[in-house]
């Protein structure tokens, strides 16, 4: 059954692979508009590959991702990313508004240089995330959970529509979670679309109102209460799962 | 000529070169790539020697267009061969780099008899000869050719870097988000790794394969030492280059030796003093903080010691100044020193033979075994 109503992503038939292996097989997935979404599955499951092919980092082997009805290409200034922590050097030589300045880029375009007005709302998304103090803070000498408030920032400034985010709960501290989740809370509520990779299961059902569990093929995805159950979990992470719930 | 002027000469050429070769050297010191800077320094020959015997001229400038063009084709090759996943990167250079050069060093050696390349000065060059190699346009001389290539390299990579500096940035920082936002990687590497092409093919002809690599990778990894911005390690890597050029060509003339060789010695003389000297990240600055986190935690150990016991039965034997350092277990004459230093600090008080925490010290204690 198709409805018309437009998905904020519409992926159909997505096939990722590396060379033979397929790191996702025909996915297919449907992201609601205003949806605060968490991709779970065991590692290896793809979920990063699926975050980096909706972003056209990965080209698939077949398949297509639609946002807003229009391919990514044409759409990259409503989407926001924050990729995993460890994908960076944070030894760097810049600041933490620096960084967070590189959310303006895509809107500055080639060449032009970011002016006064992408400072103000950099330094608007630093508060944020509770990290003015640290605005000249070189980034090394952030914590783990710091750091990743950073990259929230920068995907604030970005004033997207869309958010996806790569784990931004690894390796954080408890305070920087409940920032975090907060904040995520906050854009569902002002109508952005986020989409979380995520890896603690006992949390699911508290922060996040759609889930898609997924382990190289989709096996569910659709709101957490009729999606995040028993069987599904099961079949998501084989028997190795000790934790169900009811 | 005057010698003077030549001496002038050749030092600003050594100067210009050097700041033309710090400034892409600085992104590739961040993105962790100094080894290809290398490669392309030495496989640009074959594509040297090609287009000398197709000019039959060393000044032409379709050289500097051939070797550019092998430069880049290094790249590529690199590329490829770390893309089937069977080669990493380093033993891709590995593979890459001397293959190129083989084979223009073959061609050197087969035709050599009727061109003036020799294989020293390929890889030292010559730095001494640059300004007597004078551009001759309409029959005059209006200075050495080194002197206007490397000038417009130097302006060539200050322009691009002040075009594209938030491009490059925000690439070699984080190249999926620049991917992301159509900031295309792929386009500024080749960019930039044209640019490292084209002034190393320029500062080949005088200062040779291998310094041009010292010149390169030098400045900017010591001014990475010095700085956390990028603007000033960019200005710093230039600074840098410049003092080294300038004083490796002083050193040069005193020592009378070659020059090329005095510049990349001075390069690490330098890195090696910035190293142990520079403030916060020295190695002297580290071994001193290390120093002085010793006595600072041994003062803690010894409120936290006195102040555990304070009150009780046994407090009087345990802060006994001549039996501390039985129960810390401590070298006596360690555990004089630390007395001292919290003496001198205000954490304790000397009562006769005894020790007593002062409220200062008490606070101290307190506050530690808190956290």
């Amino acid at each position: 059954m198709h409805t018309q109503e437009t998905k904020a992503i519409q992926v159909t038939d997505l096939t990722v692979a590396y060379r033979e292996t397929p790191v996702l097989w025909d996915i297919d997935l449907d992201v609601p508009p205003g949806v605060l979404l968490s991709i779970v599955g065991p590692n290896g499951a793809g979920k990063t590959t699926l975050i980096k092919a909706i972003l056209g980092l990965v080209r698939p082997a077949a398949g297509n991702v639609l946002i807003y009805n229009k391919p990514y290409a044409v759409q990259r200034k409503i989407v926001g990313y924050v990729p995993q922590r460890g994908s960076v050097d944070w030894d760097f030589p810049t600041n933490v508004l620096d960084v967070v300045m590189m959310g303006r880029y895509g809107a500055l375009g080639w060449v032009r240089r970011p002016g006064k007005q992408d400072r103000e709302l950099a330094m608007h998304a630093i508060e944020k995330v509770g990290m003015e103090k640290y605005t000249t803070r070189q980034i090394s000498q952030l914590s783990g959970g710091q750091q990743q408030r950073v990259f929230i920032a920068r995907a604030l400034v970005q004033d997207a529509t869309i958010y996806l985010m790569d784990e931004p709960f690894q390796g954080v501290d408890a305070t920087t979670e409940r920032t975090i989740i907060a904040l995520l809370q906050e854009l569902r509520e002002n109508g952005k679309t986020v989409v979380v990779v995520h890896h603690d299961l006992q949390t699911v059902t508290d922060y996040f109102d759609w889930v898609m569990l997924l382990n190289i093929r989709r096996i569910a995805s659709g709101p957490v209460e009729e999606t995040f159950t028993p069987d599904n979990l099961r079949e998501t992470y084989g028997g190795r799962i000790a934790f169900i719930k009811n | 000529m005057i010698t003077e002027n030549i001496n002038l000469l050749t030092a600003i050429i050594a100067v210009v070169s050097a700041s033309a070769c710090a400034l892409p050297g600085v992104f590739l010191v961040l993105r962790r790539m100094t080894l290809m800077s290398d490669a392309i320094s030495h496989a640009i020959l074959p594509g040297i020697v090609l287009a000398f015997f197709l000019t039959h001229s060393v000044s032409s400038p379709f050289l500097i267009v051939a070797a550019t063009a092998t430069g880049i084709l290094t790249v590529v090759f690199v590329e490829l061969l770390q893309k089937t996943k069977l080669v990493k990167e380093d033993a891709a250079i590995g593979l890459t780099f001397p293959a190129l050069f083989s084979i223009g060093v073959i061609l050197i050696s087969r035709y050599s008899k009727n061109i003036h390349l020799d294989i020293d000065a390929v890889l030292l060059g010559e730095l001494a000869y640059a300004p007597l190699n004078q551009l001759d346009i309409n029959g005059r001389e209006i200075g050495p050719v080194a002197l206007y290539v490397m000038g417009f390299m130097l302006v060539l990579n200050v322009v691009f870097i002040l075009v594209f500096y938030k491009e490059l940035k925000l690439v070699t920082f984080d190249a999926s988000l620049a991917a992301t936002l159509g900031f295309a990687p792929t386009l500024i590497h080749y960019g930039l790794m044209t640019l490292v092409s084209m002034t190393t093919v320029g500062a080949f002809d005088a200062v040779g394969s291998i310094l041009v690599v010292a010149l390169i990778v030098g400045p900017p990894a010591t001014a990475y030492l010095m700085t956390d911005s990028l603007t000033r390690m960019l200005i710093l890597s230039v600074i840098i280059g410049s003092i080294n050029a300038l004083g490796g060509y002083w050193l040069s003339i005193l020592l009378n030796v070659s020059i090329a060789g005095t510049i990349a010695s001075v390069t690490l003389l330098v890195f090696v003093l910035v190293f142990l000297i520079v403030p916060n990240r020295g190695l002297v600055s580290i071994a001193r903080r290390h120093i002085r986190q010793k006595w600072e935690f041994a003062q803690t150990m010894l409120v936290i010691h006195l102040f555990n016991h304070e009150g009780l039965p046994e407090a009087q034997e345990e802060s006994e100044i001549a039996h501390l350092h039985e129960h810390l277990r401590w070298e006596p004459s360690f555990a004089l020193r630390v007395v001292k230093n919290a003496l001198n600090n205000r954490y304790v008080l000397q009562e006769a033979s005894q020790l007593m925490l002062t409220e200062r010290g008490r606070a101290k204690a307190q506050r530690t075994l808190v956290q």
